[in-house]
């Protein structure tokens, strides 16, 4: 037996249960990442989405359920004792959540500084390159402010990949952006995955990246994993639920 | 029964109020015995908290030191004791006047610049994207909040106590015609150390209390704008009350070990 023969987990996620202001946002919750592989969680706005993939950095501790991230209880550490399973890990928030006392390069630098690089060469050479690799060089001096929201979030994704990391978790990457930015994340997604085999988590509703991105998919409805599957056995999929959002119908007359 | 609830439930929440600032005070000593202290960040706040609040601590201590010597001078020479405003004006300036004063100025001005900040940074993730970069907002805020404030509250009183001595002095030599020797003489005579390690013993202590209790407000403020804006209110009010009612245990303290008097 050689450990390639089964493709190895790096997230497992069981019954994993939350509540939000005294709503079940999630109820039961579980789910399996592969190493290597890019999952698409699709679901409703608010359905909890969101909530599910700050439980998988720690940010937010489960009501009841368990998370295991490399191997690693995430549920169960401190804030101290997360900082390794945090540091392999990369997450693009929404709205990018940039430092906004900060230029696009020492947000971008940040995470390289606070892990004790010192060396303002090597600093400013990576961060030329995660800029570049979001198609943002010679923005370094902007502000946050002065930056559109699409630009926020290439910025934000420059920060999270600056340190390499082993699994990276977005949330929404493609949502207000223009189709052609939108094209070049999923084109980013895809590549990191192949080039680095950075395993990754999308949270969207777009399907388009969706179809474009997807190794595995799986559907958040009602707090539980409704669906979880290939993007072809999504497509092909007779359940009214998952039609209904593969192809964005709300029964509502005109 | 109802009064009774109220008070219980009134004390029950104060109680888990001062629980939470000690878990924060903990995790910042913690965070401090962990090597975690970013000295360009102390350095950064120092200018902050300490160098630019220092306009407003001069202008405090200054017309608090001029009107108490008027007013002291105005009873005392009815009773020839004009001399007398030099030791009164400066044993209260540092027991009492100089790091009060100071500190409410400091609460209001920095307390609330705090707590706006790391509130504003709450609600808008900064705070999360901080934690999912494997760096502890208490380690990143609070620490060299906490430095700063610790190297600039006692050199803010300090300035604070001194400008209003030295206006005292003006006011009453020259303006009221008081006798510099004997004022200066006088002074000297009844201050002694006991009454500036308690200025600035209190003035530290102030120091803690501002920044654990508007750090907190802050890492603590919830529903955007609204939230913010509470946070940055409750912050001021919470720290100007307990830096009175720490005040007040302080002096009762204090004077077992730094007793006024000769």
């Amino acid at each position: 037996m050689t450990g390639h023969a089964t493709p190895r987990e790096v997230i497992q996620v069981d019954t994993l249960v939350q509540t939000l202001g005294g709503q079940e946002i999630l109820r039961g919750f579980s789910l399996k990442v592969y190493q290597g592989e890019t999952l698409v969680l699709l679901g409703r706005s608010g359905g909890g989405k969101s909530v599910f993939l700050r439980h998988l950095i720690g940010l937010i501790q489960p009501v009841s359920g368990t998370v295991f991230v490399y191997g690693q209880n995430v549920s169960a550490l401190n804030e101290r004792a997360l900082t390794p399973v945090r540091r392999s890990m990369g997450m693009l928030f929404q709205n990018g959540a940039l430092f906004d006392s900060m230029n696009v390069a020492d947000n971008v630098a940040f995470p390289l500084r606070e892990r004790g690089e010192t060396d303002e060469e090597i600093i400013a050479q990576k961060v030329q390159t995660a800029l570049r690799m979001v198609d943002l060089h010679g923005q370094q001096n902007k502000m946050p402010a002065n930056l559109s929201g699409g630009m926020r979030k290439r910025v934000a994704l420059a920060r999270a990949l600056v340190v390499e990391p082993r699994c990276m978790l977005y949330d929404e990457p493609t949502a207000g952006l223009d189709p052609i930015v939108a094209d070049s994340i999923d084109v980013l997604i895809r590549r990191l995955q192949r080039k680095l085999g950075v395993t990754s988590i999308v949270v969207t509703h777009d399907m388009k990246s969706t179809f474009a991105i997807a190794d595995h998919v799986a559907l958040l409805h009602e707090g539980r994993c409704y669906f979880y599957g290939t993007c072809d056995q999504l497509r092909a999929s007779t359940d009214p639920v998952i039609r209904d959002f593969v192809e964005g119908r709300s029964h509502e007359e005109p | 029964m109802a009064p009774a609830r109220y008070v219980g439930d009134l004390l029950f929440s104060f109680a888990r109020y001062l629980g939470d600032l000690s878990l924060l005070a903990a995790e910042t000593i913690r965070g401090i015995f962990h090597g975690q202290v970013r000295f360009r960040l102390v350095i950064q706040q120092i200018y902050e908290v300490g160098y630019r609040s220092q306009l407003v601590v001069l202008i405090t201590g200054a017309f608090t030191g001029a009107v108490f010597a008027t007013q002291t001078y105005f009873q005392f020479a009815r009773l020839q004791m004009d001399t007398a405003v030099g030791p009164v004006v400066s044993v209260s300036m540092f027991r009492e006047l100089g790091p009060v004063l100071c500190g409410l100025m400091v609460a209001g001005r920095v307390g609330a610049a705090m707590s706006a900040e790391l509130g504003t940074m709450k609600v808008t993730e900064q705070l999360d994207a901080l934690r999912a970069l494997a760096v502890h907002p208490v380690d990143y805020l609070v620490i060299p909040r906490f430095l700063a404030m610790l190297v600039s509250m006692p050199l803010l009183v300090a300035e604070c106590i001194a400008v209003g001595i030295l206006a005292a002095y003006l006011l009453t030599t020259q303006v009221l015609g008081v006798s510099e020797t004997y004022y200066v003489h006088n002074m000297l005579h009844f201050t002694g150390g006991r009454d500036v390690a308690m200025g600035l013993i209190k003035g530290m202590v102030f120091g803690i209390v501002i920044v654990f209790v508007s750090c907190h407000q802050g890492l603590s403020a919830r529903e955007g704008a609204v939230g913010v804006g509470r946070a940055t209110t409750e912050a001021v009010v919470i720290g100007s009350l307990f830096i009175l009612i720490v005040n007040f245990l302080l002096t009762m303290t204090l004077n077992i070990f730094f007793p006024a008097g000769v």
